[in-house]
């Protein structure tokens, strides 16, 4: 009975097995390994909406940034490389540019047609003389706040033009009024906290990231961060994407990424206003965010990888990708008068912060491999002892100043934006 | 003859292999990695792992659960085999009823508590339903550390009782009836026969549930990191968050042999003080 019973579903499973074994090769599709799009739902719908009209085929998958490095080199060192179009930040492309990459020149040739932002073309050659990435699409950070919280902004506060003392005085207005804290930020272990010190808090306030980094100027900053947390919701340190908290009313005013809070803004254009993010005594920091696509040396698809290149960059698969996931055109296109009101506020509020006069751009991380996990953590540490556990900031500044120095002096890594260029690794003044 | 001898070797040698393979293997691979550093030997990852800010709140933290969340664990399972030995009617849908959160993973589960225990979650809506709280009251945060600690211990024993449960019900059913009926007749109360007769008698069933739910407490993860996140951190997350976030593998190595450290001494213990004895093992 037992027999009878097992035999076609073994037979089944066997069936399978083989057939599955012999259908893996047939399906030669170009493999497309990104540090971007990791949430599943980005990624299923460049699956689904994009990558789909694609010839051929893509087979989408994501890595951890800060595995992308050894991911690449291990395909390498292996012999048997399998991706061949890698989508990643700049500052995760960078460290790869050395031995790991394929130039694109040929393929930026026939892109002329494209109006790339020439900026970004620039940053794609990665401190060589060769094109080592082509650009993908752009994202950044910005505001948004519920209607409910505009009635508390502070007397004369201008809400495109906000200090972080105005929006510290906001939160206070709020609690006042409602006995809420209503100001959220991405604090928990999934969330972008770390970019907010990175991108926006250490250059408004100390006109540096790395270099300034236990300044008097970043002793005040915290001191300061840290009466502002007294107005913010305290499950922040569990948020990870803020649009969930703004739509569910827990808070009315949230920092995060752009593709973090399309949701809330698309869903509800009427009730939330984006805009830019604050500024400090330094200026308003702020940190643009490149992503590039290259091909890894040794690619098995590289052709298809151009292809896949060029079909990415086309205007129209451009504005596609910024309705379908809310990243940015690099190319220049004509965004279509139906597209998304949610959309369309974000669009709005980051001209208006990267055309901000007294704007600091400060960039994403580079050259520091796959230590950059450890250098968010400094950031993240560092708020949690000033912050969260109400430690003196100059001794906690020192002792995670020293982790800091420890990290870039084993990368070697030199300044870069906001910090001035330095020869040799980038020293914590 | 000699084929015969041989049989059993031969078909547990699969399994053997296997573990060998994909556990022993990594087992001491991972010990090697925590005491390496660019190359050279130290303790240089334990001396970071030390340092670090979380350390001690991961070391706290764990215990805590452990100490609390285990012996709730052993006093509530004991009870309900207790009860269920006097039910006669319905007995396999109520140990079915008790065994559901086995079938449940620990992240699933955690997720649950979640929507439980969330601002807007069950909990604060039945409390606001009874009129109890005006608006939304926070469990979960660092502003509240012992509502989150009780929130974990709470959902741990939810999840995880029913494994207790099941061993020591396994070990009652084996137990001889004529010791307690002799006590019986001899005048003990009910009591006195479960603190004399029955947990005796059920030291190793008790032993061996003790050692599993232990072990398993001291590598909890899912359920803290769901509930807790950033505020509630454990050994085993603080690991999980050096390998995959800070990707030093060295330490993350460090806390893994530190849990494995902890997780053996806690065997030791058990193995000692519910020692049973030889004619009993029978």
């Amino acid at each position: 009975m037992i027999k009878a019973f097992a035999t076609p579903k073994l037979t089944g499973a066997i069936a399978a097995l083989v057939l599955g074994l012999a259908a893996a090769p047939a399906s030669a599709q170009v493999v497309f390994l990104s540090t971007q799009l990791r949430p599943i739902e980005a990624a299923q719908k460049l699956r689904s909406e994009i990558l789909k009209d694609f010839p051929g085929g893509v087979e989408f998958v994501t890595e951890q940034p800060p595995q992308l490095g050894v991911h690449i080199r291990a395909e390498q060192q292996g012999g048997k490389p399998v991706s061949s179009l890698i989508g990643a930040l700049h500052g995760e492309l960078q460290p790869l540019a050395a031995d790991s990459l394929m130039p694109l020149d040929d393929v930026l040739a026939t892109l002329k047609d494209r109006g790339l932002n020439a900026g970004m073309v620039e940053a794609g050659k990665l401190g060589t003389d060769k094109q080592m990435f082509i650009p993908w699409m752009q994202a950044t950070y910005i505001m948004v706040a519920s209607k409910q919280a505009l009635p508390f902004l502070p007397e004369g506060a201008d809400i495109n033009a906000l200090t972080y003392d105005q929006l510290a005085q906001w939160g206070a207005n709020i609690q006042a009024k409602t006995g809420k804290r209503m100001i959220g930020f991405p604090a928990g272990p999934t969330g972008l906290m770390h970019r907010f010190f990175e991108g926006y808090l250490y250059p408004s306030y100390t006109g540096g990231v790395v270099t300034t980094f236990k300044s008097p100027a970043a002793v005040e900053m915290w001191t300061k961060f840290r009466e502002l947390w007294k107005t913010v919701n305290p499950n922040s340190t569990n948020y990870a994407f803020m649009q969930e908290p703004l739509l569910s009313g827990d808070v009315w005013i949230a920092f995060d990424h752009v593709a973090r809070l399309i949701d809330a803004l698309s869903r509800k254009p009427d009730e939330f206003v984006a805009f830019p993010a604050p500024s400090g005594p330094k200026g308003l920091g702020y940190m643009p965010v490149v992503a590039g696509l290259a091909i890894a040396k040794g690619a098995p698809q590289a052709d298809a990888a151009k292809k896949l290149i060029a079909y990415l960059t086309q205007p129209d698969v451009q504005v596609k990708t910024a309705k379908a996931v809310a990243f940015f055109p690099v190319a220049k296109v004509d965004m279509p008068a139906d597209i998304d009101p949610g959309l369309k506020l974000q669009i709005d509020a980051v001209q208006r912060m990267t055309s901000a006069r007294n704007a600091i751009v400060s960039l994403l991380p580079v050259g520091l491999d796959q230590r950059g996990g450890e250098f968010d953590k400094v950031y993240v540490d560092t708020f949690q002892r000033i912050v969260l556990r109400g430690e003196d900031p100059k001794a906690a500044l020192e002792r995670q100043g020293e982790a800091l120095k420890r990290i870039i002096t084993e990368t070697k890594a030199p300044c870069w934006l906001p910090d001035r260029p330095s020869q040799g690794p980038c020293p914590v003044e | 003859m000699r084929e015969g001898r041989l049989l059993p070797y031969l078909l547990i040698a699969p399994s053997v292999l296997f573990l060998t393979g994909l556990f022993l293997f990594p087992l001491g691979q991972t010990a090697l990695l925590a005491f390496q550093q660019g190359g050279s030997w130290g303790l240089g990852n334990f001396h970071r792992m030390a340092d670090d800010l979380n350390f001690g709140d991961a070391m706290a933290n764990t215990f805590k659960v452990v100490l609390l969340a285990v012996p709730l664990q052993l006093a509530l399972a004991l009870a309900m085999t207790m009860m269920l030995r006097q039910v006669r009617r319905g007995r396999d849908i109520l140990v079915w009823i008790w065994s559901i959160p086995l079938g449940i993973s620990d992240l699933a589960a955690g997720l649950v508590w979640l929507a439980i225990l969330t601002d807007q979650g069950w909990f604060n809506s039945a409390l606001f339903q009874l009129g109890l709280i005006s608006s939304p009251q926070a469990w979960l945060t660092y502003e509240t550390p012992l509502a989150l600690l009780a929130a974990i211990v709470i959902a741990e024993i939810w999840r995880a009782t029913a494994i207790v449960f099941v061993i020591l019900l396994a070990g009652v059913q084996l137990l001889p009836k004529e010791y307690e009926e002799a006590a019986e007749v001899f005048g003990a109360t009910a009591w006195q026969r479960f603190m004399r007769i029955t947990l005796p008698l059920l030291k190793p069933s008790i032993q061996t549930a003790l050692i599993l739910r232990t072990v398993l407490a001291f590598e909890m993860f899912a359920m803290a990191l769901a509930l807790g996140g950033r505020n509630f951190p454990v050994l085993v997350s603080e690991a999980f968050n050096w390998q995959y976030q800070s990707q030093d593998y060295g330490v993350a190595a460090a806390y893994a042999v530190l849990v494995m450290a902890i997780s053996i001494a806690a065997t030791l213990v058990y193995l000692v003080a519910l020692r049973v004895p030889a004619e009993q093992r029978a």
